[in-house]
């Protein structure tokens, strides 16, 4: 059987008395792209903090390539990241940097590349991404919601990451433009043969992205499956939420935030 | 809740925030001496935290030595005859000592504590802080250390340029307004003055600068809740840094000249 790319067992997280993680269970295998849905506040961005050493699980074990992440030096943490790329919400583009230093950043600060070649690389990945050459000088200020979470994205590949994450990657952008994401994403997942795991309550966008698709409420992964399933499911909180209805067994106002 | 309850509560708060600001204080000096530096980040903050911060300094020493040596005059007026001379000591002595540091201290944590909190803190909440750590750069290097070191190295600077300012103001009043002789003016602040008058106003600032400059840092990268946590971590930067200004340059004092 083959190593899991990202394993997580049983990881639990609690911030003063709520519960966000109660036991989350997750594999995802090397070139998979999974896809966790679930309602504002179940905890889908405390999952990825958590890999990413952001946040450090109570409980539970998380491993990269087999190896356990929690628990490492400065060092060995920033080696685990230099191989994760990461596309964040509102893209987190430094405003201090232009836009070609925004994306050449984990090459030049990260590797320590020349600025020179980094630049060359930062160009390349912007074109990867549908970015034209005159928008590399400009500040991130200046651009729009898409073409940020374009810079973001290229900047999320530049160092060729074996594993991106995605928060919420349609948030905030029509409908046309987050379909236009939704293909970019898994264009370049698949040309750089990286691992995805993607975090959304968006459905149009996880059934585009996803290989698998695993559901998180209360802090547990209550259904996974191959995204093909998802259509024919019996699980009552699945069919709720991917049809979108306020009838159901969810329990929004007491969901543990 | 009982009295006894909200008195533990109250000091097991306080303790929390003094080791929370140590162990920041540690982490954040430690980062200072080890590489990588960044040069042309703490070269940038040098001339945004120091030669900026230039005008306001040079704007409040000025006024400072020259209502000194207005005061002093009035003042000593009262009880001495033929006091001139002590003018130009009370001017040089008062400045270097205490509102040199003091006056621009305040100034400057006003100036650059708020602003480093408001920028710290923006990059937080829209977790620019966290993309640093994925693109495994080390955000204490990267934001702390630079502006740390800009601060501790810049003040003693501005402070000592905001010295001859200071004193120049005291004497064009006294040469312009209250008709000295310049040349004795001159002398008799140049004989008076000591070299520990100078250096203990420069200690003073450096504390000043770390104070101000780790205070700034340590609220913005605790902030949060959006625009209102920017805002609050805004106030506290300011805040902390002036109580700790004014606290601190007591014990220095104390330090330099306490009997």
């Amino acid at each position: 059987m083959k190593t899991p790319k990202i394993k997580l067992k049983n990881v639990h997280k609690r911030f003063g008395d709520k519960v966000v993680l109660d036991g989350v269970d997750l594999e995802i295998m090397p070139g998979e792209s999974v896809v966790i849905i679930g309602g504002s506040g179940t905890g889908k961005s405390v999952t990825i903090k958590c890999i990413l050493g952001l946040l450090t699980p109570d409980v539970g074990e998380i491993e990269i390539d087999g190896q356990s992440v929690l628990n490492v030096s400065h060092v060995e943490r920033n080696a685990i990241n230099a191989k994760i790329g990461m596309l964040f919400q509102n893209a987190a583009l430094f405003d201090s940097l232009s836009v070609w230093e925004n994306v050449a950043f984990g090459l030049i600060e990260g590797q320590g590349m020349l600025a020179s070649t980094a630049h060359d690389i930062a160009l390349e990945k912007m074109a990867a991404v549908g970015l034209a050459d005159d928008t590399a000088e400009m500040s991130p200020s200046d651009l729009s919601g898409g073409m940020r979470k374009r810079v973001g994205l290229a900047r999320a590949i530049a160092i060729n990451p074996e594993i991106i994450f995605f928060d919420e990657p349609t948030t905030g952008l029509d409908p046309i433009m987050g379909d236009i994401i939704n293909e970019l994403i898994v264009e370049i997942t698949q040309n750089i043969g990286a691992t995805g795991l993607s975090i959304t309550h968006d459905m149009s966008s996880a059934r585009k992205i996803a290989d698998r698709i695993a559901m998180l409420y209360r802090g547990k992964i209550i259904w996974q499956g191959a995204v093909e399933e998802i259509e024919k499911t019996k699980n009552e909180f699945l069919r709720q939420f991917i049809n979108g209805n306020s009838e159901g067994p969810i329990d929004f106002e007491t969901a543990i935030i | 809740m009982s009295f006894l309850q909200l008195t533990g509560a109250t000091i097991l708060g306080f303790f929390r925030a003094v080791g929370h600001i140590t162990h920041f204080t540690i982490v954040a000096v430690s980062h200072c001496f080890r590489p990588p530096f960044y040069f042309q980040l703490i070269w940038r903050q040098i001339v945004e935290i120091g030669y900026y911060s230039l005008p306001v300094v040079g704007l409040t020493t000025v006024f400072a030595g020259m209502v000194l040596a207005l005061q002093s005059y009035t003042g000593f007026a009262r009880f001495a005859a033929g006091a001139e001379s002590s003018i130009a000591k009370v001017v040089v002595l008062s400045i270097t000592r205490e509102l040199a540091p003091v006056l621009a201290g305040l100034m400057v944590a006003a100036r650059v504590g708020s602003s480093i909190a408001a920028e710290i803190g923006t990059m937080r909440v829209t977790e620019q802080i966290d993309a640093l750590t994925t693109l495994a750069t080390e955000p204490f290097k990267y934001l702390v250390a630079p502006r740390v070191i800009a601060g501790i190295a810049t003040l003693p600077v501005l402070i000592l340029i905001g010295d001859v300012i200071g004193i120049f103001g005291g004497y064009i009043v006294a040469v312009y307004k209250l008709d000295f002789n310049a040349a004795i003016y001159l002398k008799n602040t140049w004989d008076f003055v000591q070299f520990v008058d100078v250096f203990s106003g420069l200690v003073k600032a450096t504390v000043f600068g770390f104070v101000t400059t780790l205070m700034g840092c340590y609220q913005g990268y605790f902030s949060k809740g959006g625009a209102q946590g920017v805002g609050a971590a805004t106030i506290n930067a300011v805040v902390s840094s002036a109580i700790l200004i004014l606290i601190l340059n007591y014990m220095i004092t104390a330090m330099f000249f306490g009997a």
